[in-house]
């Protein structure tokens, strides 16, 4: 905590890294968590496919798979995908927008906390007597009729881990709203941020639907209740609305921030300003906004009626359109630019043509007599895998490359980073663009295994095999991060060299306070218009140095999590083991204890003086 | 039906190439072979919204093509820099107009076509004795097998659907554990089957299955529902009217079936009688909501538990130990069937009940 950096044994380390509240070091807790689970989501679609090689396959059994399909989903989904998004954005958007720290540091080390703790409890359920097997969606009639605890895991683990999302969601909400810098207006913020924003939006509005299903599921299944049993007037299908009310802005909560780093990207490695910046920002507030519409598109084989149906698909048809606006604009951001393909140029070069492919299969599902034909089939499964990893895991693959000098002072190799694209890029299309005709040719999606000569042999050994093109990028990735952790070369200030935006002007490593003096935003771009006129502080000053005020450290955010994460297992084993409900009171006795503390003693931060700022170089210009 | 689409029929040819060109699957399961009107109707959907998406892809890779091309740093030298353009209020509009009247082609007959596979009044229409018109289905889901009822007819079976060609055939779709899904992905698209009530469409199939590969189009549940969600396969017949009259009028019959013609059959038939019978009926005369799938029509199957292949070895496993086939299906392993009190089945008393099983039939 001390200002002055030091070298720390391990233990320091990691009593640091449990009690931060510094968004930089909460931004690396993300990266490393979400990037663990990415590795283990991966190793269970490794699974899938080696199990789906060939026909009558006997690799793993029918009900183990069901459970593998599940984790897969949720584990990429909620474990992977947000927590490494919400790693990108704590550690830009704060820099991005001239701040010291997000709104409530307190709080964003509680949201990192809650994630991890629900995480770990949902993976523990493969060593507690089986992992939740109906799917990620978790249709109710099938939870609830699952044998075993595995979606008791399911539904109290994303609970806990929810909870901690829609803590993030409203810190970078607060965030945007209060602490830009002066002159940093809305219309000036950078698309990371604004998409940001908007997501933090959706957060806000998503969750609180999915935390209903849960409590309602959490009471079905571990309490008595009959929400979900049609035979004591309960009904399935409302789980099913509240499941995709959540669901579907979901999607969007994953693709925007990739939006946003692919337009960071776009202009950086062009060399151009954003072309039409303003029709990016509403094309962006409207995806968010129409994301809430459209959410019986996932339920048009339910028999909702032809009205809904019909209104539902023309509401998504919709999206199209400021999606087509993003992508168009992204084009004409490269037309006339001086393009350069680093390693996060080509993942946005290779977005492009990968996103637009999911998105036109996006409509042929919006047209819902169609649908009826490709829903639950394996071109859904093509579609959404076009979308989230053509979309959200080149994008996060981008960030990572992009951001990391931001993050760590180092440099990821970009020989290597270019091995990494390929495989996975070429991989990507090669597994899944064959399963657009595997649905077509009628195979449904969620099987176990396929009978022969039905005409779907050879597509799903083409899409296995690719499948191992992917999992060698990651294994190259690895290797990457692992050298350059060793090598630990610095890079300094603005190494991509054509940075435009505020982050890449601070001097290299960040210091823990960002911003010795909050700086004056005087246009989009900032670090661009300062570096033009040959600022080589890189920024205009809004104050004079003086003191900074800073928050203390805090081990309470874990304590709180922990007791959830502790009473979870008594909710879990409730009406099966007398210490049930003596551990959920504990559990919830740690956490209201927690904090009590928290809101009775006073914790007043702490301030850095103005002798101490003028002393430190803080890194290297 | 669907008169607005028919100019699209240039498209299906076109198609219809480029499926031949990638191969289009089997005639008995493939969505791009439709075996009717419903089918037809969404395969026409899917080429008219794949015609205007690869329109969409075309320009847009040509613009990315010529600007990744044309615009790279190693050709317009280091020290190139790009005018900081803010953007152009002519392209907006013409990238957000185009795609909204594109989209307004594919909006109509999506709308319109939704509300005519929805339409389902034909199902009540009577004619002047008060009989229905039209052929109705009771298709109850379980875990894993189906059961189709026709309540007209007074018949019941399970398994394989038999249908007359050439007319709309309704569906009431229903569960009765778990949600599941009814696909038959060559006549036209899925329809949930619900634990909470009751969804109902209609199919069409224009031709009798007798000569596709395997006599049958295949059926597949298309919503994840347990451990053997995969091979909770169907088949489905088409007969042609007469054929399907006939065909109906035997299982109608079928209550009364003569006895077995062997001793071993017989002798099937008094071990089935004693352990299966709590279960399973082998008259096709009666109403749904039977514990196991109705057995009268066994002996004309295409398939054994919905997937083997039928034969006798199949027959005997399959009763032998039907949890190794269908992880998580309802019925008991033999040592726990009724009288059975902890035995296992014999060779000799498995060979008797295949013989009995394979004997059931209402076909000549």
């Amino acid at each position: 905590m001390s200002s002055i950096a030091q070298k720390k044994g391990f233990g320091a380390t990691l009593w640091d890294y449990l009690t931060t509240v510094d968004h930089k070091k909460i931004a690396i807790l993300y990266l490393i968590t979400g990037g663990f689970f990415f590795i283990v989501g991966g190793i269970e679609a490794m699974l899938i496919r080696i199990q789906l090689l060939k026909p009558d396959n006997d690799f793993v059994a029918a009900g183990l798979y069901n459970e593998i399909i599940t984790m897969h989903g949720t584990t990429m989904i909620f474990l992977a995908a947000m927590p490494l998004l919400f790693g990108f954005m704590n550690a830009a958007v704060p820099l991005q927008i001239g701040a010291r720290d997000v709104a409530f540091p307190f709080l964003n080390s509680l949201g990192f906390w809650m994630f991890f703790f629900g995480g770990i409890f949902l993976n523990l359920s493969w060593f507690l007597g089986g992992a939740p097997d109906a799917g990620w969606t978790s249709y109710a009639s099938l939870a609830i009729s699952s044998p075993g605890h595995g979606i008791d895991f399911y539904a109290l683990g994303l609970q806990i881990s929810g909870g901690g999302t829609l803590i993030a969601g409203i810190n970078f909400l607060v965030t945007i709203i209060n602490m830009r810098a002066p002159g940093m207006t809305y219309m000036r913020m950078p698309l990371f941020t604004w998409s940001t924003f908007v997501v933090s939006a959706l957060i806000l509005f998503a969750f609180p639907p999915l935390t209903v299903g849960l409590f309602l599921m959490i009471f079905d299944r571990m309490f008595g209740a009959n929400f979900f049993d049609h035979t004591m007037g309960g009904n399935t299908i409302i789980w099913e609305h509240l499941f995709w009310i959540f669901g579907h802005p979901e999607v969007y909560i994953l693709i925007l921030p990739a939006f946003g780093i692919f337009s960071e990207i776009f202009s950086t490695f062009s060399r151009k300003r954003l072309f039409g910046y303003s029709a990016m920002v509403f094309a962006t507030v409207l995806i968010g906004f129409l994301g809430f519409m459209v959410w019986a598109h996932h339920m048009f084989t339910t028999g909702l009626g032809a009205t809904a149906n019909a209104i539902f698909a023309v509401a998504t048809m919709a999206i199209a359109v400021p999606t087509g606006v993003k992508i168009f604009n992204w084009l004409l951001t490269m037309w006339g630019g001086s393009i350069t393909f680093t390693t996060p140029m080509l993942y946005a070069v290779g977005f492009i043509p990968s996103f637009v492919a999911g998105g036109v299969t996006g409509i042929m599902q919006a047209s819902a007599p169609l649908d009826y034909q490709l829903h639950d089939s394996y071109f859904i499964v093509a579609h959404f895998h076009y979308v989230i990893v053509g979309g959200v895991v080149l994008g996060l693959l981008a960030g990572l490359h992009y951001y990391w000098p931001l993050m760590f002072n180092t440099m990821l190799n970009e020989k290597l980073g270019k091995i990494t694209f390929w495989l996975f890029f070429l991989g990507f299309h090669l597994t899944f663009f064959i399963q657009h005709f595997l649905g077509l040719l009628g195979m449904p999606r969620r099987v176990f295994t396929y009978g022969a000569d039905q005409g779907w042999d050879l597509f799903n050994a083409i899409s296995s095999y690719g499948a191992i093109f992917m999992a060698a990028g990651v294994i190259v990735l690895i290797v990457n991060i692992v050298m350059t952790i060793a090598k630990n070369v610095p890079v300094g200030r603005d190494p991509w060299g054509d940075g435009r935006t505020l982050e890449w002007a601070i001097p290299q490593p960040v210091p823990f306070y960002n911003f010795k003096q909050i700086p004056l935003v005087r246009g989009l771009d900032t670090y661009w218009i300062e570096k033009q006129e040959g600022n080589t502080e890189g920024m205009t000053f809004a104050e004079p140095i003086g003191d900074i005020h800073m928050p203390n450290n805090s081990i309470i955010p874990f304590i709180m999590s922990l007791g959830l994460f502790v009473g979870a297992f008594g909710a879990l084993y409730n009406g099966e083991q007398p210490w049930a409900i003596p551990v959920l009171g504990l559990g919830l006795i740690i956490t209201f204890a927690a904090m009590a503390t928290r809101s009775l003693k006073d914790d007043l931060g702490y301030h850095i003086h103005k002798e101490d700022l003028l002393n430190e170089k803080g890194g290297k210009h | 039906m669907m008169k607005g689409l028919k100019k699209w029929r240039l498209f299906s040819m076109l198609t219809a190439l480029m499926i031949f060109l990638a191969g289009c699957g089997d005639e008995h399961l493939s969505t791009l072979t439709p075996a009717g009107q419903v089918g037809r109707d969404q395969l026409d959907l899917m080429i008219l919204s794949t015609a205007i998406m690869v329109l969409v892809i075309i320009v847009v890779m040509i613009v990315y093509i010529i600007a990744i091309v044309k615009f790279r740093r190693s050709k317009l030298g280091e020290d190139f820099m790009p005018k900081q353009v803010e953007g152009n209020h002519t392209l907006e509009i013409i990238w957000t107009t185009v795609p909204i009247i594109l989209l307004l082609i594919l909006t109509v007959p999506t709308v319109i076509a939704t509300y005519e596979l929805a339409d389902t009044k034909g199902m009540d229409k009577k004619d002047e004795n008060g009989n229905n018109t039209a052929l109705t289905v009771n298709v109850e889901a379980n875990l894993y097998w189906w059961e189709f009822e026709y309540p007209d007819l007074g018949i019941v079976t399970a398994q394989e659907l038999v249908v007359p060609t050439g007319e709309k055939v309704y569906f009431n779709l229903k569960a009765a554990d778990v949600k599941h899904s009814f696909w038959i992905p060559a006549a036209g698209g899925k329809l949930d089957t619900n634990v909470d009530g009751i969804n109902t469409f209609f199919l069409d199939f224009d031709n009798p299955s007798d000569t596709l590969e395997d006599g049958v189009f295949y059926g597949k549940c298309a919503e994840l529902c347990g451990p053997s969600h995969a091979l909770m396969d169907f088949k489905v017949k088409t007969l042609d009217r007469e054929d399907f009259n006939a065909w109906a009028k035997d299982m109608k019959a079928s209550a009364d079936q003569a006895a077995p013609a062997t001793a071993v059959a017989q002798e099937g038939q008094e071990i089935f009688e004693q352990s299966c019978i709590a279960c399973h009926a082998v008259s096709g005369a009666g109403t749904a909501g039977s514990v196991g799938p109705n057995l009268a029509t066994f002996g004309d199957r295409n398939r054994v538990a919905g997937y083997l292949k039928h034969n006798e070895e199949n027959i005997k496993a399959w009763i032998n130990d039907p949890q190794e086939f269908k992880p998580g299906n309802r019925m008991p392993q033999p040592e726990d069937l009724p009288g059975r009190n902890g035995k296992a089945l014999t060779d000799q008393e498995l060979d008797a009940l295949t013989e009995y099983l394979m004997g059931l039939s209402v076909e000549e």
